[in-house]
């Protein structure tokens, strides 16, 4: 944790509300998001129990297992959500836009919009992941076959949960706690963010009532029902195993009319832990959406209506469903993949938010202050060319522990690579910094009109943001993968043993 | 602090174990003890400087209800769903003398050399609930379990249902009940003339979904295993066998994927092991931490029956009574004690009512650099107070953060240029 973020949390705990940690919004919301909330039956792996689903917070649909440990029951669910999922997803991958040709890349078409999952904590999103995982390698035929859009289904959930969800910057598949978290301090731990309703409480809590009042009401599960995936053991206790024992035995007796209301029962008593926490959900998207956008975060999302747009090709080119276990080569290029993210979204952030850029300050990694002196003129000779090397003096007050020779560069002008020539305790206090600018001059001998900074302006300077992005690590096709990283991988088969996987 | 210097050593001034006895028993007054037991000394790992938590654990209290009786019930319990699924599971992988346990053993990938083992029952077949307050005459079940275990010793192969072992903890004696069993197997590779060692068995019914599991879960279940393992070397090396008869491997026992099938994993615990044998030889000495209370300290929940029907019980202590007793032990709160101690919420009350950096959890309290209120570190930061030498480096970084925060807010950001609607 940042000091910058400690000293947040401290302001929110003295103020009883939370504090901002960003200027901006850094996760992309989409204009129709589909929130879902997933309830799972404790003490099983995979047993969907309820699913609070939809893009209209005034019509939520609610999908119901009676019996989670019923396997017909199971994939009967899973059908119908299958049925507000794809629906959703086909609706995005209709409209594209042509995409020029680059060096790497020939001219493809990307779709103009992605689907975006909205779950309310990370244990929802990993609920979706087992959900996919059970669901993906069913098949339509076989021992025990399943409606076609049951194995979809299972891909889908496990591109959004699986693939998506983990990869910084990515907005397909939200975690709302973290997604409010990472745009505000409480005066509570990170372990008690996790909990939806206690951490929205800080952000915005009702009229009259501080953050920390609020958020203590609201871990009460019995006034404010926890926000899934696992239920409250009294509810579970009290409500849930009577009434699906009611039901069972009804099942049991063939009394279908009392199997009804069992049914209905259950309904209204999953619904009545589901509903609060739905409008808790869009409350949070209110909250989000009231902080403006970033400037990345059109880039950011259309690299992900890219992913969007491959995913779908795959699928329709009938590729296999995503293994078990990635392969060697998979597993060392998702891991480069989710590197240089993780560095692009950091850097990106930092350049669009000074909050964000603030906590490198505090740590040493960045410098800001006032410009006291420029030599536009200057100049260095190599061979037979002059070139631009204007002299900048940057005076700070922030402690400078970096040495001659580094590289950084500026969120006002990304592109243009400084050096550190030299540090100087200034004679008012602080830091004098002497600077060398190299590069993002253009071509001339001179420095082009605005590329030099002036007298008096305030500039940041940072090192992450001079460095190098990383390269991609060179990897053998997937069919040369090295005996000593288990050979090729072998192609995929619908093996009997998925389908018959039992499921209890 | 939670243990200053001051604090005399156990071998230094310790009142003697019989006056440390007695004191515990009057600290609980008069009601039965409630004992550790392998998830509570595995807690200990978790915050082992909590002095509040080890004078009630070793007199015995209630927590839970002493929790309830000052007004901060613990949520805890467990979904009768998961109870179900957990009991069906242990019972369907011990059914006919552990038969699925020992196929697993021999069989893909582990392939131990597993003997014929003669199926011993110790104990008796665990409740639903954890927290049923034993009846059972704990010493005759131990004795037998230290008897069976001599037998091993000496060879014969036995399986070992529900033993009942013995652990020292800050000076008294807890018992911990291995829900599991504790047999005699070769590992795979290991030559004939190799000694065939004893292997503590947990079986958990939570899933192993492609050779993945929750680690928070494997994690507790490995520290709790440890605990196993270390109360069975020490019966051992009391029936003077070496202790190493017990493997540093425990087999975790879970069911694979979606199905109820159980599989067999084999979990390396010996970093647990060090872990619980340090925090065990660490405790402050309860002898010590409990001659410096005040006499007027005590935990009695005992309430005594109403005298005419209809009227409420009379309490021993009023709620009031208990919190001040609480208060005059030093507790260590941190966020995650939630997950570990019944006291959790009452101490997180205390802790943000003095306005501590605890309450915040332990990474923002060491990013405050060790200012121990909330109060202090801001007035550091904002300049308007001062700090001891020992303390500058972090009134320096506090106060470059409030410098750096404040002029951030001055400055535009880069937003997204508005959709133009169409």
């Amino acid at each position: 944790m940042s000091t910058l973020t400690a000293l947040a949390r401290a302001r929110a705990a003295h103020a009883g509300r939370a504090v901002p940690i960003t200027a901006v919004r850094h996760v992309h919301l989409s204009d129709e998001p589909l929130v879902l909330i997933p309830l799972m039956q404790a003490g099983e792996a995979a047993a969907p129990l309820a699913v609070m689903a939809g893009t209209d917070r005034a019509a939520p649909q609610l999908l119901l297992v009676a019996q989670p440990r019923n396997r017909d029951q199971r994939f009967d669910f899973l059908t119908r959500f299958a049925e507000v999922l794809v629906p959703y997803i086909a609706a995005r991958r209709q409209h594209t836009e042509t995409v020029e040709p680059t060096k790497n890349h020939d001219e493809w078409e990307r779709c103009t919009d992605a689907p975006q999952l909205i779950l309310p904590n990370p244990a929802g999103v990993e609920a979706l992941r087992l959900l996919g995982r059970s669901a993906r390698f069913r098949t339509v035929d076989g021992p025990y076959p399943v409606d076609p859009r049951v194995p979809l289904l299972g891909r889908y959930l496990t591109w959004f949960a699986d693939d998506r969800a983990p990869m910084p910057g990515s907005g397909v598949c939200l975690a709302l706690t973290s997604a409010l978290s990472q745009h505000w301090a409480t005066g509570q731990s990170a372990l008690e963010d996790q909990h939806l309703p206690a951490l929205l409480s800080w952000i915005d809590p009702p009229e009259g009532m501080s953050g920390a009042e609020a958020a203590l009401l609201a871990e009460d599960p019995d006034a404010v029902p926890p926000a899934g995936p696992t239920t409250d053991p009294a509810f579970d206790t009290g409500v849930l195993a009577p009434l699906v024992r009611a039901q069972e035995e009804a099942r049991a007796a063939q009394d279908m009319r009392a199997v009804a209301k069992a049914e209905e029962e259950l309904r209204v008593a999953l619904a009545a832990q589901l509903e609060p926490t739905w409008q808790t959900v869009w409350r949070g998207i209110d909250v989000l959406r009231g902080l403006p956008a970033a400037a990345s975060d059109k880039p950011r999302w259309q690299v992900d209506r890219g992913r969007f747009t491959d995913f779908m090709t795959g699928i329709e080119e009938g590729l296999p469903p995503q293994p078990k276990r990635p392969s060697a080569v998979a597993a060392a290029r998702r891991l480069a993949d989710l590197e240089s993210a993780r560095q692009s979204y950091d850097r990106s952030q930092a350049i669009d938010d000074p909050l964000v850029l603030a906590r490198y300050r505090v740590g040493g990694e960045a410098f800001a202050g006032r410009i006291t002196f420029v030599d536009a003129e200057r100049q260095e000779i190599k061979g037979k060319r002059a070139w631009p090397r204007p002299l900048v003096v940057l005076h700070t007050q922030d402690e400078v522990i970096l040495r001659p020779g580094v590289k950084l560069a500026s969120p006002a002008r990304v592109a243009q690579t400084v050096r550190l020539r030299a540090v100087r305790r200034g004679e008012a206090g602080g830091y004098e910094v002497e600077l060398e600018l190299q590069s993002g001059m253009g071509r001339g001998k001179t420095p082009e009109e605005g590329s030099v900074p002036l007298v008096g302006e305030e500039r940041c300077y940072a090192t992450f943001l001079a460095e190098q992005r990383g390269t991609r690590p060179e990897l053998p096709e997937t069919d040369k993968t090295p005996w000593t990283h288990g050979g090729p991988p072998w192609p995929h088969v619908a093996r009997a043993e998925d389908q018959a996987e039992e499921w209890h | 602090m939670p243990m200053s210097p001051s604090v005399p050593q156990a071998t230094a001034s310790a009142p003697a174990p019989a006056v440390t006895a007695a004191r515990l028993d009057a600290l609980r007054g008069p009601v039965p003890p409630r004992s550790h037991d392998a998830r509570t000394i595995a807690a200990l790992t978790v915050n082992p400087g909590c002095s509040r938590r080890a004078v009630l654990d070793a007199a015995g209290v209630d927590k839970r209800k002493l929790a309830e009786r000052i007004g901060f019930p613990a949520r805890y319990g467990q979904s009768p769903f998961a109870i179900t699924r957990g009991l069906a599971f242990e019972k369907q992988v011990k059914a006919d003398g552990c038969t699925a346990l020992l196929e697993l053993l021999r069989g893909e990938p582990l392939h131990f050399d597993v003997p014929e083992h003669e199926y011993v029952d110790l104990g008796v077949e665990p409740t639903a609930d954890s927290g049923t307050p034993v009846t059972v005459d704990r010493a005759g079940r131990y004795e037998r379990t230290r008897r069976l275990f001599a037998r091993v010793a000496a060879g014969e192969p036995l399986l070992a249902d529900h033993p009942l072992l013995r652990l020292d903890v800050g000076g008294r004696t807890a018992y911990v009940e291995p829900d599991v069993v504790a047999l005699s197997a070769r590992p795979s590779g290991a030559s004939e003339s190799a000694p065939a060692r004893l292997y503590v068995a947990e079986v958990k019914s939570f899933a192993v979904i492609d050779g993945q599991a929750d680690p928070a879960k494997v994690g507790a279940a490995a520290t709790q295993a440890a605990v196993y393992v270390l109360a069975l070397r020490r019966l051992f090396a009391e029936l003077d066998v070496d202790p190493r008869i017990v493997a540093d491997d425990v087999i975790l026992v879970c069911p694979k994927d979606f199905a109820n099938q159980p599989s067999a994993h084999i979990l390396d615990v010996r970093r647990q092991i060090a872990a619980v044998e340090r925090q065990l030889a660490r405790l402050p000495r309860i002898g010590a931490l409990i001659a410096d209370l005040d006499p007027t300290v005590d935990f009695d929940l005992a309430v005594d029956p109403p005298e005419a029907q209809g009227e409420s019980g009379r309490e021993h202590r009023s709620g009031v009574e208990l919190g001040k007793s609480l208060t005059m032990i030093e507790a260590r709160y941190a966020p995650e004690c939630v997950t570990n101690c019944e006291m959790a919420f009452h101490c997180r009350a205390e802790s943000r009512a003095a306005g501590g950096a605890d309450a915040l959890g332990r990474s923002v309290r060491d990013s405050l650099g060790g200012i121990q209120s909330i109060e202090d570190a801001l007035a550091v930061a904002d300049g308007s107070a001062g700090v001891g030498s020992e303390q500058h480096e972090a009134a320096r970084l506090l106060r470059a953060a409030a410098r750096a925060y404040d002029e951030a807010l001055r400055v535009t950001p880069r937003v997204a240029e508005p959709e133009v609607d169409v």
